[in-house]
């Protein structure tokens, strides 16, 4: 029999605040441990919460892009449940009245667009880092647990589909585009491998064809696109196989093991009661008024659709378009920048999609922390049309400029990379060069064409490299028929 | 009635949302992560009948035209700015930890329901 896969995606998203959701805790990443916290994040008695105001527009600003209904009223709920990564015993989440819920998101797969209802986003609180000690870090065998509550309570957002998704492909594309969406809006460092955004996939499968739904399976722990995609086609492989050998399929959460390539049973899904939600009394409820909410819609920036058709009208090929949209507004700041500027849009692009994004890879930085503005990116081709500049040297400006060496006409001449294209200055170089080589010369005036090169390289070699060859180039022909 | 309350056999109130109440008091108990003895069994379930009791005549008020309500204060929007407060000091934070190691809380290891 052939079966066909059913899959919905649950999306976490850490909010980029500076403090934490319910209490002025730095939220940032990477610090000591236990030292963002306070009586709220770590639920000692008598601690009262109080909502983060940017992270509730920001929960609005991700529904409005995923074009969701904002719900008039919501409020928050208490999600109880035992485990010591969560000090309070309950997660302040949000159960029958999210903020957001309802919406959409468009994903292609090999030129073939398909939608994905939304069925809600709502906001909540991270949990603490547990670390298991002994047993060879598993749960199951470890001798105790150590407890770093830095990440508790900050912010969360969870984004939940609806099953429409139909391949393992579908979902990784979805998750992509997602990720393009919240790097859009900056209100996510969106980084997988710390855990600011993390996916599960609920799979199921069924015979093709049919509409009743299989067992679902929630699969978690992929923290890279790739394992995203690689679980979900493991699942997929093990359900299909159990339901032809005649065994059932068991509702479960299951663990992604990134190495072994496998997904291994964890403990049996609790169903939705036992998280005995009630409304969370310390908590008043949320409300987003119309004019509230369109002033969040006026304020969003351009999204990812938008940006991919403004810019393939420039001219600019879709792999480049690619990484220009994976970069967020910063990246399209400074391209539309540049390009308003009046820089040439293929060249520029070329530059953000090479040598700026190497540039952050390798030195482990956003490009907001550094000087690059789209002014600088105009000067810097300006520099390079007008022959100031070669294309390998306009490259080493923008490193310099990337690495706060000043700006791209500091660098320039900082670093000795103006290039000589005044034909008075080089005219002296290239007598000087025939000079020295006469019989080169004396091929070149009879009209021999593989001397230019050779010509050209000397006089590169005594310009020190810094001659425009393309100019001394069509000197060395224009002398040849004098 | 004892380890199971069952509002059916409550008098007068049969239903809370127009669900039949019946609660399983031994596996409350574990997805709390509190063990009771036969007897505390036995005890709290009779209390928590109680407790239902007394929840199903507020049930049988009439509630027609009465806005549901999560909160008692006519208030939304408590919010705070997004600004960072100092935290704690981690040796006060970790003061109130029955085990601590290397600045993390310690905890016993982590033992799956069955």
């Amino acid at each position: 029999m052939e079966y066909e896969a059913v899959i919905g995606i649950e999306t976490h998203v850490e909010l980029a605040t500076a403090s934490k959701m319910f209490c002025g805790c730095p939220a940032q990443f990477g610090a000591d441990p236990n030292t963002n916290v306070c009586p709220v994040c770590l639920g000692l008695p008598g601690a009262l919460p109080v909502p983060n105001e940017q992270a509730i527009e920001w929960i609005v600003a991700i529904g409005l892009a995923l074009d969701c209904e904002i719900a008039h009223r919501s409020q928050f709920h208490r999600k109880n449940y035992f485990y010591a990564d969560q000090p309070k015993n309950y997660q302040i989440s949000q159960f029958d009245v999210p903020v957001c819920s309802g919406g959409r998101l468009d994903i292609e797969v090999a030129g073939v667009v398909s939608r994905v209802r939304i069925n809600r986003v709502h906001m909540e609180e991270d949990t603490g880092k547990m670390i298991h000690v002994g047993g060879g870090g598993r749960i199951k065998d470890a001798d105790h647990s150590l407890l770093d509550f830095n990440r508790s309570g900050v912010p969360l957002v969870e984004i939940v589909t609806e099953p429409d998704l139909s391949s393992p492909q579908q979902a990784r594309a979805f998750a992509q585009e997602l990720q393009t969406i919240v790097l859009a809006l900056g209100v996510s460092d969106a980084k997988l491998e710390e855990g600011s955004m993390r996916f599960d996939g609920n799979v199921s499968i069924r015979p093709k064809g049919t509409q009743e739904m299989g067992t679902k399976v929630e699969v978690k722990n992929m923290n890279s696109f790739r394992s995203l995609e690689r679980a979900l086609a493991y699942e997929i492989e093990r359900q299909t196989a159990a339901l032809e050998a005649g065994e059932q399929v068991l509702q479960e959460t299951r663990h992604w093991d990134e190495g072994a390539g496998v997904t291994g049973g964890m403990r049996s899904k609790e169903e939705s009661s036992d998280y005995r939600y009630f409304p969370e009394p310390d908590l008043v409820p949320i409300e987003i008024n119309d004019t509230r909410r369109e002033a969040i819609r006026n304020a969003l920036p351009e999204l990812p659709a938008a940006r991919r058709l403004r810019w393939a009208a420039l001219g600019i090929d879709p792999a480049s378009i690619a990484v220009l949209v994976a970069g967020g507004s910063d990246l399209a700041g400074v391209f539309d920048g540049a390009v308003a500027a009046g820089a040439d849009p293929k060249t520029v692009a070329n530059w953000l999609t090479g040598e700026v994004t190497a540039f952050l890879r390798r030195e482990l930085v956003d490009l907001g922390a550094t000087p690059l503005t789209g002014g600088y990116l105009f000067e810097l081709e300006r520099l390079y049309a007008a022959g100031d500049l070669s294309s390998t040297a306009a490259k080493q400006v923008l490193v310099g400029v990337l690495a706060g060496e000043g700006s791209p006409a500091e660098v320039a001449e900082e670093r000795d990379l103006i290039q000589i294209s005044d034909t008075g200055a080089l005219a002296t170089e290239i007598d000087r060069v025939l000079a020295e080589h006469p019989a080169a010369y004396q091929r070149l005036k009879e009209g021999d064409p593989k001397v230019v090169g050779f010509l050209v390289g000397q006089v590169m070699k005594v310009t020190a490299g810094k001659a425009d060859p393309k100019v001394v180039s069509t000197m060395l022909r224009q002398k040849a028929e004098d | 009635m004892g380890r199971r309350v069952c509002m059916e056999s409550v008098r007068g109130a049969p239903t809370i949302g127009g669900m039949a109440i019946d609660i399983d008091i031994a596996y409350v108990a574990r997805l709390a992560r509190i063990d009771l003895s036969d007897e505390e069994l036995e005890r709290i379930g009779r209390q928590l009948g109680g407790i239902l009791e007394h929840a199903a005549l507020v049930q049988q008020l009439p509630t027609e035209g009465v806005e549901p309500t999560s909160h008692p204060l006519p208030m939304v929007n408590a919010f705070r700015p997004d600004r960072v407060v100092p935290p704690l000091e981690r040796d006060t934070a970790l003061t109130q930890a029955p085990q601590a190691e290397d600045g993390y809380f310690r905890v016993p290891p982590t033992l799956e329901a069955e």
